[in-house]
């Protein structure tokens, strides 16, 4: 098991958001988290990534406990988050960003190469200010930057919010890619539709708690997340 | 000489997106550790050992009154360093009294001058300019080609994210102050023989530094460079305007007027976002 969520529970100040989920995932699966607005998937992923402290329960990385640990030291266990928005350094060129990501990586330069493979298009404005790049180019960099690290976990928020389809499908297969290089993937989506196509497993988050989890391929044809989840807004978020 | 106080502003400020109140006070300090060294060692080595101190001192504080913060919220911190400063003041009045002191000149003497493109110059003054230049262009390199440098660029920019990739956030900002720290208490020093060195000099300091950094743009030295010489002309000619008496009201009225005209300085660029809660 190379992420184990315990029992965790966290919010903001007395306002509890994530109430006692527990879930898991293996190495080389991706896993996707599908959950309405505010249910409390970000705030479960910031608290995994150690940007929101947890009230109780446990978060194990490749079987050791995380809990406590400052954000920063998630990287030395293999994990790291893309965070919703992006959140890119937007006053510094794409390069000096692709740098950064690999802040702990000794061997980044290679590791720089690769993403440049995987993005040829970032290879042709590495001196912009990331700020200056267009939505889709930014949700690359943001993939990119942390690749760079060299992660075996990669938790993704929402990675295809706001782009145009073309650009979604681009992103999900190159999450695809990401798994045939050995990169475990936990997916946090609202694009339930493309997700559990490339998952290999789905949790269903409603106000704070899992309400259903199961194969991908089962929950796609299960009633409830076709009512939920896949029923209006699918036709135009993916045709 | 603002100038140097207003880059010990850009530094915290780049990395902690704070407004160090206290930076005057590391100039005041380094100016008075040196005095004091400098009655038994050699003024160089005074002046290295006291920038050392300093140096050492800003870790300190960072680590103290900082590090154990439970929200680093911009406020709360800008309001400690508020705090630090009259501490600060304090004690340097019951250590050092309330006699102004100076270092000796570095080279020369009060009388001698150089001659530098027609006009004579004190020799100290080419100090403070030398010190002033060698501090930017070092700084300069150190955000624009170091991974350090840039990492602590990346903590302004986007803390959560530069957490993420691993940079150590903490760290960061304890060097940040050491570093401005260790800038002010050198400017203090190369200073110190010509505009002395007393307990209560921080805050107005601060303030003119303070307007200096706002006039060339938060978080960019080689601006606040430019904003400190502007304001030490604006102060030198406004004497021969009106009453040497108000010389302090130029600087004020520079910073208001920035602060409602051009809040992101005369080379910032509007960054969205002026104060943010991390
Ligand atoms: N910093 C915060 N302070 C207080 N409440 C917050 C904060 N961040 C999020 N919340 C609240 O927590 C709840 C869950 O938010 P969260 O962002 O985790 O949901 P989400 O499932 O990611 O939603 P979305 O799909 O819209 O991204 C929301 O009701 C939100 O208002
Ligand atoms: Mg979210």
């Amino acid at each position: 098991m190379l992420l184990q969520v315990r029992n965790l529970r966290c919010g903001y100040g007395s306002l509890e958001i994530v109430k006692g989920v527990s879930l898991h995932v293996d190495a080389g699966e991706i896993v996707t988290l599908l959950g309405a607005n505010g249910a409390g998937k970000t705030s479960l992923l910031r608290a995994i990534a150690g940007l929101l402290p947890i009230w109780s329960g446990d978060i194990r990385v490749n079987l050791r406990s995380v809990v406590g640990e400052p954000p920063w030291t998630r990287i030395s266990h293999a994990m790291m988050l893309v965070p919703e928005g992006r959140q890119l350094f937007g006053d510094m060129t794409v390069w000096e960003n692709l740098l950064l990501g690999g802040y702990h990586n000794l061997d980044r330069k290679r590791a720089i190469e690769d993403v440049y493979e995987r993005f040829p298009h970032l290879k042709g404005r590495l001196r912009q200010l990331a700020g200056t790049l267009s939505g889709g180019e930014q949700q690359m960099l943001a993939l990119g930057r942390a690749l760079v690290a060299r992660p075996r976990l990669l938790l993704l928020d929402e990675p295809s919010l706001g782009l145009a389809p073309l650009m979604v499908r681009e992103v999900f297969n190159c999450i695809k890619r990401l798994k045939e290089d050995g990169v475990t993937v936990f997916l946090v989506e609202q694009n339930a539709v493309a997700a559990l196509e490339i998952a290999d497993r789905a949790y269903v988050m409603e106000t704070g708690e899992i309400i259903l989890e199961g194969e991908a391929a089962d929950l796609v044809t299960n009633p409830e997340v076709r009512r939920a989840y896949l029923g209006k807004g699918y036709k135009e978020i993916w045709e | 000489m603002y100038a140097i106080v207003a880059i010990g502003f850009n530094i915290i400020y780049s990395a902690t997106g704070v407004l160090n109140f206290a930076q005057g006070e590391f100039v005041m300090l380094g100016g008075m550790v040196a005095i004091t060294l400098a009655s038994f060692l050699p003024v160089p080595v005074a002046v290295a050992v006291a920038v050392a101190i300093v140096t050492l001192f800003g870790c300190g504080l960072e680590l103290v009154f900082f590090r154990r913060l439970r929200s680093h919220s911009i406020l709360h911190m800008i309001i400690i360093t508020i705090g630090l400063s009259i501490v600060i003041q304090e004690l340097a009045l019951h250590v050092w009294d309330e006699k102004v002191r100076s270092l000796p000149y570095f080279t020369g003497n009060e009388a001698s001058s150089v001659k530098l493109l027609g006009a004579a110059l004190s020799p100290q003054v080419i100090w403070v300019l030398g010190t002033a230049a060698i501090v930017v262009v070092l700084l300069q390199l150190f955000y624009k080609r170091t991974l350090y440098g840039r990492a602590m660029r990346a903590c302004s920019s986007n803390l959560e994210a530069a957490m993420l990739v691993g940079i150590n956030a903490g760290n960061m900002r304890t060097a940040a102050f050491g570093l401005s720290a260790g800038l002010g208490a050198l400017a203090g020093c190369v200073i110190s023989p010509i505009s002395m060195t007393h307990y209560e000099m921080g805050p107005g300091l601060a303030i003119k530094g303070f307007a200096a950094a706002i006039l060339g743009g938060l978080g960019n030295p080689m601006a606040a460079v430019v904003g400190g010489l502007t304001v030490g002309l604006i102060e030198a000619f406004s004497v021969s305007v009106i009453p040497s008496a108000f010389k302090d009201v130029a600087a004020f009225a520079i910073l208001l007027a920035m602060l409602f005209l051009r809040p992101h300085g005369l080379f910032g660029r509007p960054s969205g976002v002026s104060v943010r809660e991390v």
